[in-house]
């Protein structure tokens, strides 16, 4: 903390006889950014969050810890009374489990940037002649790394208890990049929430209001057709059954089925609605 | 004599907060090349009005210009001419200081190596080479101060906002702050700092302006304003039991002048023409029998300016009252405040 007293005085700014010119800087100041400026500036930022990561372990707490957890745990107590038997169960509940670990992965892109855009660090960015999403999307690009730790984990915890998926390697790639793609258009609402909530707090509580329902009145851990009439009907629409559907086909079928591309097609309209909505509330926000 | 373009020009700017006018028709003529101070008490509007200069804040009425170009219509050209150092350091806390200056850097677009080479030369310009490689976090106060203006300075604008730029620290880092500052004018910058203290100003302003409530209520050089005050300032300290009533009666008659009262301590400062009159008040105050604990002549402090500018004194103004949410404790003073606390006299 001591540090040698520094002397201002010492730096004379004469020596490094430079001179400057606000009539140049005037005519060099462009109207905007390119989109090239934009991919960097992003990238940067993006950096910056696996800079951050790197320094604090435990944000990797819940996409580690989750997946072995609830695996294990949903594999042994439901699989006998669900699918009479562990085995059995696995092809129904490894899919389920990706989903519901991604979704929960989304929600914490909007808590901890929430938590971010509360440092001081963020007025500079504010000041500084760079893309407004630049800040937003650059930590969604190195989340890209905890959907891939989410997805992962879960499919190797399932193996490691006896799932053999059907689908084959790359039908369990297919749907790791499938859970990967919808964890991070999701993030987007997440996103979406921290930059119009008072604090991280509050993104948490509004976000658990919305993933409870919807990771389990889906098909992510019981067949729809156990459910009375009024539920499936909700579980039939609800997005997530079709993240669970196509990340099952993929992985015990190796096909890609038609829930796939509604899985697609979701995400697609969320990533296109939230991603302006979330950079036009930064921008006033701030 | 001033052909060249302003460098900040500022008409009629004013901010709402809700129902509450935080700057309220503000005009600002910053010259190329000046130091210009904006001199007011915590939520007299400075730390808002700065911010929609420098597009951190959208404006609600009025027009800006820096260097010619509208601060409201192209905000990404602004932000290539300017540089704002805030109350609170806007660094990275988790991050060193030479990953924080090359972070900076790369955002506005130098390449790697040239960020890096910016980062050494702005690090041994603000003396931290030898904490180049530290967390922020480890940083004292004055080192992240320095570090927040080498941040600002990457790519040399030609336009510094400085937000109270000494505020917390203490005496010899002020003065090594007011040195940098000064430094940053001769190599052509221009400078536009709020602060809260006469002889800061005074000291790095070549022209003043002074907020109270949103308004400004003077401008001028330092030498003005301290001439709309008096002198010098008697300060005196009465003995306990003194009457301070009859004290406040003889320095009227004396001075001529009426002096600022804290009953409390017994403490009362007389404005004074010139520091000769201090002893005619003293032995005014010897013939009607009343005790001296201690007595000294000063410059004007805030106090009085404000006093004889605006008929209150300075810490007669409300909470700072400042716009933004950049993080920090008092940010959501504004949000969270209940609106019958809201001085109705502003609306």
């Amino acid at each position: 903390m001591n540090t040698a007293s520094p002397t201002l005085a010492a730096a004379p700014p004469a020596a490094t006889a430079y001179r400057v010119d606000p009539a140049a800087a005037v005519a060099a100041a462009r109207p905007r950014n390119t989109p090239a400026e934009t991919v960097s500036q992003t990238l940067i930022m993006a950096r910056r969050a696996l800079k951050k990561m790197r320094r604090n372990p435990e944000q990797f707490f819940d996409v580690t810890v989750q997946p072995l957890l609830f695996t294990a745990m949903f594999a042994y107590i439901f699989g006998g009374a669900i699918a009479g038997g562990v085995k059995n169960y696995l092809p129904v509940l490894i899919p389920g489990i990706v989903a519901q670990t991604v979704l929960t992965t989304c929600m914490a892109t909007g808590v901890q940037l929430r938590e971010d855009m509360e440092k001081g660090v963020f007025d500079r960015f504010k000041s500084l002649p760079m893309a407004r999403i630049a800040p937003l999307a650059g930590p969604m690009v190195a989340d890209l790394i905890r959907y891939l730790i989410a997805a992962g984990l879960t499919f190797l915890t399932g193996v490691v208890i006896g799932y053999r998926p059907h689908g084959g390697v790359l039908g369990v790639l297919g749907a790791v990049l499938l859970a990967i793609v919808t964890g991070w258009s999701l993030a987007w609402i997440f996103t979406w929430l921290g930059t119009i909530t008072k604090s991280a707090k509050s993104v948490q509580g509004i976000s658990m209001m919305i993933l409870f329902p919807l990771t389990f009145l889906s098909n992510a851990f019981v067949p729809v057709s156990t459910l009375p009439g009024w539920l499936a009907a909700f579980v039939k629409v609800n997005p997530v059954s079709h993240l669970v559907s196509g990340t099952r086909t993929l992985a015990n079928q190796g096909s890609v089925g038609a829930e796939v591309g509604w899985t697609l097609l979701a995400c697609l309209v969320v990533v296109a609605v939230f991603a302006p909505l979330s950079t036009l509330s930064y921008r006033r926000h701030l | 004599m001033t052909t060249a373009t302003a460098a900040v020009e500022a008409i009629g700017l004013r901010k709402d907060f809700g129902g509450f006018r935080a700057v309220d028709g503000v005009d600002l003529e910053v010259r190329q090349g000046e130091i210009f101070g904006v001199l007011g008490p915590n939520g007299a509007g400075k730390t808002t009005a700065l911010r929609m200069l420098a597009t951190l804040l959208p404006i609600d009425g009025g027009q800006a210009r820096v260097f010619g170009v509208d601060v409201a219509r192209e905000p990404h050209r602004i932000r290539q001419l300017i540089g704002i150092t805030g109350q609170y350091a806007s660094v990275d806390e988790d991050m060193t200081a030479t990953e924080n200056l090359w972070m900076f850097g790369r955002l506005q677009g130098l390449r790697s190596a040239d960020a890096r080479a910016t980062a050494r030369r702005l690090l041994a310009q603000f003396d931290l080479e030898a904490a180049a490689d530290r967390p922020i976090a480890q940083f004292s106060g004055g080192m992240r101060r320095r570090l927040d203006l080498a941040a600002s300075l990457i790519t040399r604008p030609p336009l510094i906002f400085l937000d109270e730029p000494t505020t917390g620290l203490d005496p010899r880092t002020r003065g090594q702050m007011w040195d940098t500052i000064r430094g940053l004018v001769t190599e052509g910058c221009t400078v536009l700092l709020t602060t809260q203290y006469l002889d800061e100003a005074d000291q790095l302003a070549g022209r003043i302006a002074v907020l109270d409530r949103g308004r400004k209520v003077a401008e001028g050089t330092p030498a003005q304003l301290k001439a709309s005050v008096g002198d010098s300032t008697l300060q005196l300290h009465l003995a306990p039991g003194a009457d301070q009533e009859q004290a406040r009666q003889v320095v009227l008659r004396v001075a001529g002048a009426e002096p600022v009262l804290t009953p409390e301590s017994g403490r009362m400062n007389v404005p004074l023409d010139t520091a000769d009159r201090a002893a005619d008040v003293l032995i005014g105050l010897r013939g009607a029998g009343v005790s001296i604990a201690s007595v000294s002549v000063a410059q004007p402090s805030l106090d009085e300016v404000f006093l004889a500018l605006t008929g209150h004194g300075a810490d007669a103004g409300e909470d700072d009252a400042r716009g933004g949410t950049d993080g920090t404790d008092d940010t959501d003073t504004f949000a969270s405040r209940p609106t019958d606390q809201i001085p109705q006299e502003v609306q």
